[in-house]
């Protein structure tokens, strides 16, 4: 069995089963924890706080003007490599082409030279992020092992795309052999560690906004 | 790391002579009571973006990366993360999170203590939408069973679990209470068997502001509606709640809430005392164990609920240009943002807002409890800097507040910044603005 065969066969069978089952584990871990009732009089009725919930799950994704002088830039500095990497897996043709293969769906691509120039794009920005916690003060003492692996299995997917891409360093079959392995490391360090954020984000979000507009609070 | 870990050691709690084991041991029992389904969600949705600093007048003020209000939380996450989290085998396996130690704990009584206020800033700031400032009231009950209460807040606490009121004083507040409605010409009703309000009032407005205690007492009078102050439930203040003694601040609570039952109150007037807001308002209930047989309303709210009906008429305040100081708990945490407008509106007050106000607003330094650790004051000063800056750029000749611990730590900052700003009371303002409604003496 070549590098390709396995990245795109077992490889992948296996990463997807770690991913699937890790995800769903720390997610259940949660609720065999206990869930306690608030029993102080809300100020709010039960559908306000729903809705302020659902309202911070969209306001929280840009920083209250308050907050934007001395947020937005890395915020901004986040935001965009996110939309760049959504961009190049959701709309690059062979990506695609590997997702219809997996849920039997399709879509539309964007053109290559578009996505080659988002991929350069992003892969400038995730240097910048690295170079960012590292010099940051308050980033440098929070981050630890699960940030800098995180940040180094998703660079390795995208170097290794630009790579398969451009033909760059090697056989295409073995650099694309490689992204997909890379890809697949990448699913299966998902659950363990911070890129399960993909799955909390809107939750926190959408719960603390829940949790203040019950009180009345702004969120 | 910076911080001042000589000085911690020096500010244990007393009666406290634990080893470090000990120690440790407490603060992880004290810590996994508290992780449910929610703090647990809280802790593994933090991305380490770092964001909540910039929310935090802690670090606005020093740039100090130590007051990042995450960070003030990292030994729980560390033991959350070993321990108990989904992976936890596999975090010990690796060595990824290492063992909590007692001077970590020790260290981090600064952090938790001294430089956060629980003001809820950073929890409106992260973008992922996790409540830092509950989890740092978490942090603060593992920091109480380890022993690592500072010991102001302890020894305050206990004094009032035992006796209900913080410090032993040569004149009881109840009797202080009744001097104080002979000195303003105010009744001051006490002990009455039954009424539809049962008042209660801040420690710091009968040692220090009595005109606010007799302004509380003055505007339910003019209300003409049946209250009472309690004997046995006098002190709003709960300094359980400062302490992180979550079963002192539930004895503490229990007996404001017994007393309240005892008259068959309708209504709990929380008077101008934001922490005795939160913890009367938002969890008592929870510590009392079933809802609370009568509401509890902050007397900020309750007067404009008041004014709105009609039932509360007030006149000119004629004090010139005026700032507001929102007291984070009435009001970032506790949604009272629009009723001290309405009682200024209401009085003809021309309000220049704070640069931050409303729910943005910045904590004046001393919640939490910071204004009673004596260690923390150049700190605290420090943030303080900046508020009074926004105070000054309004240009406002009158500066209101409706909490009286903000009050305390802005009286405390004006002596020693020599500012010419004088905080003052909502309450006694609305007070001294009385006009009788329609049918009424």
């Amino acid at each position: 069995m070549d590098l390709l065969s396995f990245a795109r066969g077992a490889g992948l069978k296996f990463a997807l089963a770690v991913f699937c089952v890790g995800v769903v584990w720390r997610i259940v871990a949660f609720a065999l924890l206990r869930i306690r009732r608030d029993l102080n009089e809300p100020r709010a009725s039960m559908l306000k706080s729903l809705g302020g919930g659902l309202l911070a799950v969209g306001t929280r994704s840009w920083p209250h003007p308050e907050f934007i002088g001395r947020t937005g830039a890395g915020e901004a500095l986040g935001y965009s490599y996110h939309l760049g990497l959504f961009a190049v897996v959701l709309l690059f043709g062979p990506h695609i082409t590997f997702f219809g293969s997996l849920f039997g769906l399709t879509w539309p691509a964007l053109p290559s030279s578009v996505i080659t120039v988002i991929s350069v794009l992003t892969f400038t920005l995730f240097l910048a992020v690295l170079f960012r916690r590292v010099t940051h003060p308050v980033l440098r003492m929070l981050s630890n092992f699960d940030d800098y692996f995180s940040w180094f299995i998703t660079m390795l997917v995208i170097v290794t795309g630009l790579a398969a891409t451009a033909h760059i360093g090697g056989p295409y079959e073995t650099l694309l052999g490689l992204h997909i392995l890379s890809f697949d490391a990448l699913l299966v360090w998902f659950p363990f560690g911070k890129l399960m954020h993909a799955f909390y984000i809107f939750p926190s979000r959408a719960i603390n906004g829940s949790l203040l507009a019950r009180k009345g609070a702004i969120s | 790391m910076s911080g001042n870990t000589a000085a911690v050691s020096a500010n244990l709690a007393p009666a406290e002579a634990r080893t470090p084991e000990a120690r440790v041991a407490g603060a992880m029992r004290g810590f996994a009571q508290e992780i449910g389904a929610l703090s647990a969600f809280r802790l593994e949705s933090c991305i380490h973006c770092g964001i909540c600093a910039d929310g935090c007048h802690f670090y606005i003020a020093t740039e100090d990366p130590q007051y990042t209000p995450i960070w003030k939380v990292e030994p729980f996450k560390q033991a959350y993360k070993r321990e108990s989290s989904a992976f936890a085998p596999l975090f010990r396996l690796l060595g990824l999170k290492r063992e909590v130690t007692a001077d970590q704990l020790a260290h981090w009584q600064h952090l938790l203590f001294d430089s956060c206020n629980m003001c809820g800033r950073c929890s409106l700031i992260c973008p992922m939408g996790i409540d830092v400032a509950a989890l740092i009231e978490q942090a603060r009950h593992a920091m109480f069973e380890a022993g690592l209460a500072p010991q102001e807040l302890y020894l305050k606490a206990a004094h009032q679990r035992e006796t209900g009121q913080p410090e032993a004083r040569a004149e009881p507040y109840r009797d202080k209470l009744v001097a104080i409605g002979t000195q303003f010409g105010v009744e001051i009703p006490l002990d009455e068997p039954e009424a539809e309000l049962m008042l209660c009032v801040p420690r710091t407005d009968i040692e220090h502001y009595p005109k606010a205690v007799a302004a509380l007492a003055r505007v339910m009078r003019h209300l003409n509606v049946s209250h009472t102050f309690r004997s046995d439930g006098l002190v709003a203040e709960n300094y359980g709640y400062f302490a992180g003694g979550k079963s002192w601040q539930r004895d503490i609570s229990r007996r404001l809430i017994e007393q309240a039952i005892a008259c068959k109150a309708k209504i709990l007037i929380v008077p101008e005392c934001g922490h005795a807001y939160s913890a009367l308002r938002w969890e008592a209930a929870d510590l009392y164990g079933k809802p609370l047989p009568f509401k509890v309303r902050s007397v900020t709210e309750f007067l404009a609920e008041e004014l709105q009906a009609g039932r509360l008429k007030l006149g000119a305040a004629g004090v010139g240009v005026t700032t507001f100081h929102d007291p984070c708990q009435l009001v970032r945490k506790g949604g009272i943002n629009d009723a001290p407008r309405a009682l200024m509106k209401a009085m003809g007050i021309d309000l220049h807002e704070l640069k931050n106000h409303g729910g943005f607003s910045f904590c004046c330094g001393g919640g939490g409890g910071v204004l009673d650790i004596e260690r923390a004051a150049p700190l605290r000063y420090r943030t303080m800097e900046n508020k009074l800056r926004e105070v000054d750029d309004t240009g406002a000749r009158t500066f209101l507040t409706s909490c009286s611990d903000c009050r305390r730590t802005f009286d405390d900052a004006q002596t020693h910044f020599n500012s010419d700003k004088t905080p003052h009371s909502l309450l006694e303002l609305v007070a001294d603005n009385l006009i009788a409604a329609e049918g009424r003496p």
